[in-house]
């Protein structure tokens, strides 16, 4: 069955609802001096389970069922929702989406069409992909793992979550499409403690498949391993230096470097109404020779991945910067019409009760010439952050940060010591300009990014080869 | 049988959209009911429906008019000790049965864990007060887009250095939330959340800044005026122009009421049931030992009239009570639920889902004398990133403020970490603002603390 069978089959039929309907819907919206209009179907269900002290002590189960109405005229938006799915609500969401506009002119339904989406993932349930016994045992497998490692491993939480989501848009541009996207997650927290001091270390990881994936390789066993190297590592941690200093960031998730630094200030929202350090750059200089930047939301399985953005227009692969020139801003439908570009599948929401804005996939940059070994090799004094927390950016000063959960010194070409969490700030628009070494070892996250705009929060990736930065602040309290 | 209840579900599904509190009351009741039914032992059930309207205006002219419906009920079983939850947004009959059916069918594969169950019967809420919570605003889309053209233009008059917007935006909110648990526990009640805000973009030798500001009411003849907002949130971006970088150094710093707020957040983590019994807390095994200097007194006021953190009762029916968590700098108790409370062997202090108006008393100084008390160091406005450890009270973020000397501010500095660790921050505050922030649940002026590792060029 396609994905827009199974839409029709979950979300329209139970509701009496078809395309006819829709477009009736959809023409009642275009009424008064609206430009567009679309309608946003969701039905999700999600689960989450979680262990500690060895059992798994509870589990949660929830459904979210509803549409979003959203018409626009010009630069401006009007939203309602509805978790009813039915004819009057939608005819009542639409009144109320569209007093946004004032006027008499009005433009025509198109015909249904658009263009197909890709098959990155299956849509099977990923709730159904194991038996709940099956789920269960997965936890405590994970658990005594982690504590296998080391007596002084104290305390392990495990958590493991599965989303399946079937969505349906259907646009007055004739765009009807739809996609069944599951997602799994699976995440190790684990304390050590020794001679009175205590420390964490976590790891996680997955994707838009099954639960299978934590079998393969014995994946969910090594995330209980490293959650437990990180940990028992960071009892060993001195306090970070302070100060500008060179920074090697490892591969993979340090990736969100690029998410903060570069990401958000390249979505279309904040370009059009330059409201970003990088409005009106197109074209400028803002890496090194060497330094491309892309955002792909076309790699199967990722956790950033979709088949069709939440507009209805397939993703891509999106060049942000090439060879250290800017060349490409992320679009959703709204901005890209207002700077007269295409969609760049990048129209993202939270649910149907949130507003579709740019927003990022799979954010990475490309591999470079470079041995890791040689990249530390190069470093006299400086420091080594292979793990991070999350980050934040100010997008119109361009001030970013982000958040070492592991790092070390390295002295004359050497890592030596463990230190301490620390947070690095750095601006974004020169940030890549002093990049000076790009790693061969291009590595993608292990699938735990989550980023929030506007409140709206939705499941990202970040990828990164490692990384020189000739010049970084660290946020330490030690010399 | 089963299928005589589904219907009556059903019914009830259909009066929910006139908002009826007795409604939502009856539908609690009888998803008990169906808990009961498919094999709960106990249960509880938390309903909740809001609506409002949000409307931005950006350069003159409405940018976003937004209609907000949420509801949702959430259900925890228990069949013995064994727990499953589940939730739905959708009311309708057919789903509120998956929805317990989810609930039962999962708790049966949890373990079973003694501390798990309702919180003991003794502790509900019997009665309580009006705390003066509902305020419904009849604030139809054209008022609302007045005021917000009004507030923002108002702030982009006041300096041609505002070269840019993102808007003004208003926003009302009525929510009813109704809480019952198989104890026959049930309460409900109406508050309301109304609020206004402006931000900014500033412009100065081809730098931009951001800054904003924002009040919020339940009541909304208590905001601020559309004006005043946006007269302080073009203030606050306009003094952000020209920042600087600063060398790296020891200094002491002032952390803002707006944002001193966030250590008192760092703090209630530390004393809360979740973190202290998974032992991933450094303020562990604390009651009764000073964690702040002797003239701290820090308490929890949850029955304030109109307070935006003031609730009759906690996630789980417990009555809410007023109560000191510091007095003379010692730490008085910890922040827990029912079952936090259990697994330390202690009883919950009402706080399942958090704190209720948490207060910080305030000291003699504005944030001018406290200024003037500090003489040179930094003063924080604004922070990001999440930096914040619980486990060890290691502290690292982002900041952005001004550089001060001789107690006056000298100059905007931006990109830069100031870094600590939260047990020596909290023991080394040294002095506590009577510029009061009101505006949230946690009540702090601006907070003076002797020494921090401030991290630039």
């Amino acid at each position: 069955m396609t994905a827009i069978d199974i839409a029709r089959q979950h979300i329209l039929e139970p509701s009496g609802l078809g395309e006819d309907e829709l477009g009736n819907v959809l023409s009642t919206l275009l009424g008064s001096a609206i430009d567009s209009g679309d309608l946003y179907f969701q039905l999700s269900r999600h689960e989450g389970w979680s262990l500690e002290d060895g059992t798994v002590k509870g589990a949660s189960y929830n459904i979210e069922r509803g549409v979003g109405v959203r018409a626009m005229s010009g630069d401006k938006t009007g939203f309602a929702y509805s978790d009813d799915i039915v004819l009057p609500a939608l005819m009542d969401a639409s009144i109320a989406a569209r007093a946004i506009a004032r006027g008499t002119s009005s433009s025509q339904l198109a015909a249904w069409g658009g263009r197909p989406g890709h098959a990155l993932y299956l849509p099977d349930s990923p709730l159904e992909s194991l038996s709940e016994q099956a789920k269960v045992e997965l936890l405590q497998q994970v658990d005594a793992e982690a504590r296998r490692q080391d007596p002084r491993i104290t305390q392990v939480m495990v958590s493991l979550s599965g989303l399946h989501e079937v969505v349906l848009v259907a646009s007055s541009d004739g765009t009807l499409a739809a996609d069944v996207r599951p997602l799994v997650r699976l995440n190790v927290a684990v304390i050590a403690e020794a001679n009175g001091r205590r420390e964490q270390g976590s790891a996680g990881g997955g994707g838009r498949t099954g639960y299978q994936l934590f079998f393969e390789e014995g994946l969910a066993l090594r995330y209980a391993r490293e959650a437990a190297r990180q940990a028992l590592l960071n009892l060993e941690a001195v306090d970070a230096p302070a100060g500008y200093m060179t920074v090697v960031l490892g591969p993979g998730w340090p990736g969100v470097l690029l998410h903060e630094a570069i990401g958000h200030g390249l979505e279309g929202d904040f370009n059009r109404k330059g409201t970003s350090a990088f409005s009106g750059r197109m074209g400028e200089r803002v890496a090194n020779p060497g330094v491309t930047v892309v955002d792909d939301g076309t790699l199967a399985g990722r956790r950033g991945s979709l088949n069709i953005d939440d507009e209805g227009t397939p993703t891509q692969c999106t060049i942000l910067i090439e060879d250290g020139i800017l060349t490409g801003y992320m679009q959703d439908k709204l901005n890209a019409r207002l700077m007269k570009t295409k969609s760049t599948g990048n129209g993202r929401r939270e649910s149907y009760a949130h507003l579709p804005m740019p927003r990022m996939t799979n954010t990475y940059m490309l591999a470079g010439e470079y041995d890791p070994q040689e990249i530390i090799a190069s470093v006299d004094k400086g420091f080594y952050a292979v793990n991070f927390g999350g980050g934040q950016v100010d997008i119109t000063s361009g001030k970013f940060v982000f958040s070492a959960s592991e790092a070390y010194l390295i002295e004359k070409g050497r890592i030596t010591r463990p230190v301490k969490g620390a947070t690095l700030v750095g601006n974004g628009p020169d940030v890549l300009t002093r990049v000076s070494m790009v790693g061969n070892d291009l590595k993608l996250d292990e699938g735990v990014g989550t980023c929030g705009k506007d409140g709206q929060s939705v499941p990202v990736g970040v990828g990164q080869p490692t990384l020189k930065v000739g010049g970084l602040t660290v946020g330490g309290t030690g010399s | 049988m089963f299928h005589s209840a589904v219907v009556a579900l059903a019914m009830l599904g259909l009066q929910i959209t006139r908002l009826e509190l007795d409604d939502l009351k009856g539908l609690a009741v009888q998803v008990l009911e169906e808990a009961k039914r498919q094999g709960a032992t106990s249960a509880e059930v938390d309903i909740s429906v809001d609506s409002g309207l949000s409307v931005t205006a950006r350069l003159g002219d409405v940018e976003t008019l937004e209609h907000h419906k949420d509801q949702g009920v959430a259900v925890t079983v228990y069949l013995d000790t064994r727990k499953g939850s589940s939730s739905t947004s959708d009311l309708r009959a057919a789903s509120l049965k998956e929805t317990v059916c989810a609930a039962c069918r999962i708790a049966r594969y949890t373990a079973e864990d003694p501390c798990a169950g309702l919180p003991d019967a003794e502790l509900m809420a019997r009665d309580w007060p009006d705390l003066d919570l509902d305020h419904p605003w009849a604030l139809d889309a054209e008022q609302a887009i007045d005021i917000a053209i009004e507030c923002e233009a108002a702030a982009r008059g006041l300096d041609k250095r505002i070269t840019n917007s993102d808007g003004a935006t208003v926003s009302r909110l009525r929510g009813t939330s109704v809480y019952a648990n198989s104890h026959g526990f049930i309460g409900a009640y109406r508050a309301t959340r109304h609020s206004l805000s402006c931000a900014l973009i500033g412009q100065q030798n081809g730098h931009m800044q951001r800054d904003y500001w924002y009040s919020v009411a339940r009541d909304n003849t208590l905001l601020d005026s559309p004006a005043m907002v946006g007269r302080i949130a073009a203030e606050r971006t306009v003094r952000r122009l020209g920042a600087r970088r600063l060398g790296t150094c020891q200094a002491p710093v002032i952390f803002e009421a707006g944002v001193a707020r966030s250590l008192l957040g760092h703090f209630i983590g530390a004393i809360s049931g979740g973190a202290l019994y998974r032992k991933a807390s450094f303020l562990m095994n604390h009651a009764g030992r000073p964690v702040f200097p002797s003239f701290v007194h820090i308490h929890e006021q949850p029955h304030i009239k109109g307070a935006m953190g003031s609730a009759p009762f906690d996630d789980e029916g417990v009555a809410t009570k007023a109560r000191d968590l510091v007095a003379d700098g010692v730490l008085q108790g910890y922040v827990l639920s029912s079952y936090s409370a259990r697994r330390l062997g202690l009883q919950s202090t009402g706080n399942a889902g958090g704190v209720h108006n948490l207060i910080i008393d305030p000291g003699e100084h504005d944030l001018g004398g406290l200024l003037k008390s500090m003489d040179t160091g930094l003063l924080v406005t604004e922070l990001i990133g999440h930096g914040v450890n619980t486990v060890t009270g290691d502290y690292s973020r982002g900041a952005a403020g001004f550089w001060v000397k001789g107690g006056e501010i000298q100059y905007p500095v931006e990109e830069i970490t100031i870094a600590g660790n939260l047990r020596d921050m909290f023991r080394h505050i040294q002095a506590v603002g009577n510029d009061v922030d009101k505006r949230g649940n946690i009540r702090s002026g601006s907070i003076l603390i002797e020494r921090m590792t401030v991290a630039g060029e």
